[in-house]
């Protein structure tokens, strides 16, 4: 009998062991995607139950916590909350959070490895642990008065610092209130969201990075200009066919100028004169002869198809692959399936206006433990060599004249130079176009350069794209 | 069989228990046992003033009251082990006593979240418990008189399980019909249905395991039991596995299966039927599965808990088990900290749910220390098995050895999704005064059975209260004897009595024919005794009779020594 006692107690070893292995893999090794896990409400309990630092633009909070009754001990809240929305994001009970609530939940809730000191010695001194600050890098004047250029339409604002990547505006219209999404009201916060999501213009996509995107339309000429320019087999005085219709390989159909402008004027164009009334048969042109590589290859230079943490996550832009001559000359003037976000086209302006090199563009400035000491300052960062400073200049120079003397002059700022290219592109057989305006000002010492579109223009309708980054530039230059 | 001598030799023993009383003190170990419930103490308390120190200082009446029955309930079972179980194992009280303060300390840090007073009855049913196991102590001397309830076991099982059932005294409780209610008081009487089970189990079995090991036929290389020698067993079984097939209660089904299986292996330690046993669960399980709804929703809440459809099931759905998973998961290596969770998110974490809360405060590390507790007690029960020299005893102990194991791999198996989670209690740390009542009694048999295990069989110090016992023991062996000899007496007397009547009459008749011979005066000798042997087998139909009573007329009668000798030997 007592051999088989021992049995018995060798198979409660097995047992113990099998629990102590099952216990070790749960707590251990799959701590952190169990931590992650959209049903673990533990996890935003403990984020609600903290004091979660700030966010704040130019000094000022934007988000901040609230003492609360009730099962969390802290509420969130927005001041400005829409014109910001798109940036701070939420930080819901029900819903996890976005934006940078989001990508700097780390910081902000004080759990991020860089405040590891400051959690041991709350601990040890029975504090609650409060989380950092995160300052943003928009400038709050700019990025209010982008949003309230956009109130009541459809689009985006970007503008960033050159020589820096600084986001200094970014901003979405229609926006939400993410007040009405982090409250405690469970019930009230469910019929918030699905009312938000139930609406078509779709309010809660940050539509400066991400969403469906954009087809550049003409903006994307800038980057034909670039690619031209680079091969050397173009240069400022290089005589372009100009026809009014292009008829395309192997269709039937043609290419258009449009039929309103100045184009008519000359069957044959310089850049200068092309760029300047947004021409579309040359630019169809030049991207044949050189050809889809090439064009491809100076998107991607000017950060297509690169995935971007601003530290909110950018969808990347992209420039279709494996294109027959007839789509390489659609997609050279921004239409077929070329997708750009709004902070894409900013940036192309922005390493034009930076001597041809772009720097990654960023939303924070600076990250302040809550007992004000830096965890984390902004620094400014090379992205990568766009192109070459001269062609830059060259560019330059286009964009100037096309502001002076083009299609662009609505975004001129009297007393200093302006570089800019406006784009409409169609949207499918809708009757509407997506309008843009992108450029940089002063030209000779780039201090933003920005990035304006507007979904869902009526045909024909006047855009006031130009004329609100007409505004912008006068907020920077002259504000 | 001379019960004089031994009625003498004990009596000079007092003596030397006085004298030699320095030198067995460390085999006893009680100082050990004293020493070890310091730190359980400094455990189990520590732990009810750190759930929230604050709050401790603020209103101390649960801290006080958790650690005047901690305090007190090791010292009386100390005190009481001093007296009548001297060679107890010295680590069992001291892990329990640690056990039942952390269970006490969670119960209240749950109670300060949700506002209840869970910790208030389970401090009560600790004094109980605790009261439980001394009078366990005290009045069972010998584990072995428990065999003498082998089949009234079996009988009070059958109606504890029933209980529930009964209209007007059973209650439901989340479907799950196993409790009683008393006075507005729930008492789940299965939990007390286990150790009846077990003390029949082991009774049954130490008294009828050759004849289940030997007398049933071959299979092939399997000896198979013969059927009527395992019916009352399998009658237990059926019956527990009924009543709670019929009061939906998954956990304790399987906790009295396995307990029938184990306790049946460590008598035989015949693996081919536990192999058996486990097919005919398998295939049971299938059939469980298919039939009942509910078995059907544990093992889809088991098998696909992430999935949503599941997740957010109304019934039946794995909510429960994934929040205990997060709980644990939150928990991580080192914990939140006693006090710094947030295991009131797991419904039910107080009692069935209470060892994902420990995760979530004290971390793998403190989980796993808990485990070692738990895997030591268990142990030392095991060990109780090896040393106690009787059957019944090692049964009983690697029977109450192998509950805990079993329920804490159904428990803690449950919900890390080793195994369908069903409701079973933590033991010593779930809220719920049956099942803290029941392992009480528990460990104070594992205790009993320990002390009978360590202690000194032939040489050891005896106490007056030994001797006086043992004399009491011999008295009665001694009379019982006498009283058999006796009857064996008076049978051999009736015996003697009719063979001398037999021999009488056949001398009578012998002198008959010699005078009848004497009278025809004509001889013949060799014929003489050819006749005579027909009739030699007297008609002798005393069934006591044995062998060679047959051989008693040919011989002189002196049947004395036979049977005296017959007597000896029984």
């Amino acid at each position: 009998m007592n051999r088989a006692i021992r049995h018995v107690w060798m198979a409660a070893v097995a047992i113990f062991a099998v629990l102590l292995l099952a216990l070790t893999s749960i707590m251990f090794f799959q701590q952190r995607s169990l931590a992650a896990d959209p049903w673990n409400t533990r996890t935003l309990y403990e984020q609600f139950g903290r004091d979660r630092g700030p966010i704040l633009a130019g000094g000022d909070e934007i988000a901040y916590s609230v003492p609360a009754d009730g099962d969390y001990a802290y509420q969130r809240e927005y001041r400005n909350a829409e014109a910001y929305a798109p940036l701070t994001g939420y930080f819901s009970p029900i819903y996890g959070s976005t934006g940078l609530e989001n990508a700097m939940g780390e910081q902000l809730s004080g759990n991020s490895d860089s405040q590891f000191y400051d959690r041991v010695m709350s601990t040890l001194s029975g504090d609650q642990p409060s989380g950092a600050s995160v300052e943003m890098t928009v400038d709050p004047e700019l990025q209010e008065l982008a949003y309230n250029l956009l109130a009541g339409k459809k689009g985006s604002i970007v503008a960033i610092e050159p020589d820096t990547g600084r986001i200094l505006a970014m901003a979405s219209s229609p926006s939400y209130d993410p007040n009405a999404l982090s409250s405690h009201d469970s019930a009230g916060v469910i019929e918030a969201a699905q009312r938000l999501n139930s609406d078509e213009a779709q309010p809660m996509t940050n539509r400066a990075i991400s969403g469906d995107l954009y087809a550049p339309g003409s903006t994307f000429k800038i980057i034909d200009t670039v690619a031209a320019l680079e091969s050397g087999d173009y240069d400022t005085d290089t005589e372009i066919p100009n026809p009014q219709n292009l008829e395309l390989p192997g269709t039937s159909t043609t290419l258009p100028n449009y039929v309103g402008g100045n184009c008519t004027q000359r069957t044959e164009a310089d850049l200068e004169f092309a760029l300047n009334n947004s021409c579309n048969t040359p630019f169809a042109q030049i991207a044949m002869d050189l050809g889809q590589d090439k064009i491809r290859e100076t998107a991607e230079n000017f950060g297509y198809g690169q995935e971007l943490d601003i530290p909110l996550s950018v969808t990347p832009s992209t420039f279709p692959s494996d294109l027959d001559d007839a789509s390489l000359a659609m997609s050279a003037i921004g239409q077929y399936d070329v997708r750009s976000t709004p902070l894409q086209v900013a940036m192309t302006s922005a390493a034009i206006a930076n001597d041809g090199v772009l720097m990654r563009p960023q939303l924070v400035q600076e990250v302040r433990s809550s007992d004000l000491s830096v965890i984390d300052s902004f620094q400014a960062e090379q992205m990568q060599r766009s192109t070459s400073t001269d062609v830059a200049d060259t560019v330059t120079d286009l964009m100037v004249s096309s502001v002076d003397n083009g299609i662009a002059n609505g975004a001129a700022v009297p007393g200093y130079s302006v570089a800019g290219k406006t784009g409409t592109a169609e949207i499918g057989s809708s009757g509407t176009n997506d309008s843009w305006f992108t450029g940089f000002a002063p030209a000779d010492d780039p201090q933003v350069a920005i990035a304006v579109v507007y979904d869902d223009v009526a045909v024909g309708e006047s855009s006031s794209a130009v004329s609100n980054g007409q505004q912008m530039f006068e907020a920077v230059l002259n504000g | 069989m001379t019960a004089a001598p031994t009625r003498g030799t004990p009596a000079t023993d007092p003596v030397q228990a006085t004298s030699t009383s320095t030198g067995p003190v460390q085999r006893r170990r009680r100082i050990t046992e004293l020493v070890l419930l310091f730190v359980a103490w400094a455990i189990g308390i520590g732990a009810n003033v750190l759930i929230d120190p604050e709050q401790a200082m603020a209103s101390p009446g649960h801290v006080y009251r958790a650690a005047a029955v901690l305090i007190a309930g090791g010292l009386v079972l100390h005190a009481v082990m001093w007296f009548r179980a001297q060679y107890a194992d010295p680590y069992i009280l001291p892990i329990v006593v640690a056990l039942n303060g952390l269970g006490i300390a969670m119960i209240h840090r749950i109670d300060l979240l949700m506002d209840a007073t869970a910790a208030t009855n389970q401090v009560l049913w600790t004094a109980i418990g605790v009261l439980a196991a001394a009078l366990v102590l005290v009045f069972l001397r010998d584990h072995r008189r428990l065999r003498r309830f082998t089949y009234i076991s079996l009988v009070a099982s059958a109606l504890l399980l029933v209980l529930p059932l009964l209209p007007g005294l059973g209650t439901e409780i989340n479907g799950a019909r196993i409790w009683i209610s008393i006075g507005g008081r729930t008492f789940q009487p299965g939990e007390i249905a286990k150790i009846t089970l077990a003390i029949f189990f082991a009774g049954y079995l130490s008294t009828n395991r050759d004849v289940i090991l030997l007398a049933g036929p071959k299979i092939g290389p399997v000896r198979l039991p013969r059927f009527r020698d395992l019916a009352p067993m399998f009658a237990a079984w059926l019956v527990s596995i009924g009543v709670l097939v019929l009061q939906r209660d998954l956990g304790t089904a399987i906790l009295f299966f396995g307990l029938f299986v184990a306790m049946l292996y460590l008598a035989t330690g015949r693996l081919s039927w536990i192999v058996l046993g486990l097919i005919f669960v398998a295939a049971g399980g299938v059939v469980a599965s298919q039939t009942f709804g509910h078995v059907a929703a544990r093992l889809d809440a088991w098998w696909h808990a992430f999935d949503p459809a599941i997740y957010d099931a109304p019934v039946g759905g794995s909510r429960q088990i994934v929040q205990g998973i997060f709980g644990l998961a939150s928990g991580g290596l080192f914990g939140q900290g006693l006090g710094q969770g947030r295991p009131d998110l797991v419904s039910y974490s107080n009692s069935d749910m209470i060892i994902t809360a420990f995760g979530e405060e004290l971390g793998l590390i403190g989980l796993g220390a808990i485990l070692m507790m738990f895997f030591l007690l268990v142990s030392r029960g095991f060990r109780a098995a090896l040393g106690t020299p009787d059957a019944f005893g090692k049964l009983l102990a690697g029977g109450l050895a192998s509950i805990m194991v079993i329920q804490l791999f159904v428990v803690i198996g449950g919900v890390t999704r080793v195994i369908p989670l069903t409701g079973l209690t933590t033991p010593f740390m779930s809220a719920g005064g049956s099942s803290l009542l029941s392992n009480w009694i528990i460990a104070a048999l594992l205790l009993a059975i320990s002390h009978s295990a360590r202690r000194p069989v032939v040489t050891g110090p005896a106490s007056d209260q030994d001797i006086a016992e043992f004399q009491a023991h011999e008295r009665e062996e001694h009379e019982r004897a006498e009283m058999l000899e006796s009857e064996r007496a008076e049978r051999a007397e009736r015996r003697r009595a009719r063979q001398e009547a037999a021999r009488k009459e056949r001398e009578e008749r012998k002198a008959r024919q010699a005078e009848d011979e004497r009278k025809n005066a004509t001889a013949v000798p060799t014929t003489d005794r050819a006749d005579d042997a027909p009739k030699k087998p007297a008609p002798d139909d005393d069934p006591d009779v044995d062998e060679p009573d047959l051989d008693e007329p040919k011989t002189e009668p002196t049947n004395q020594r036979p049977n005296e000798r017959k007597g000896a030997t029984s």
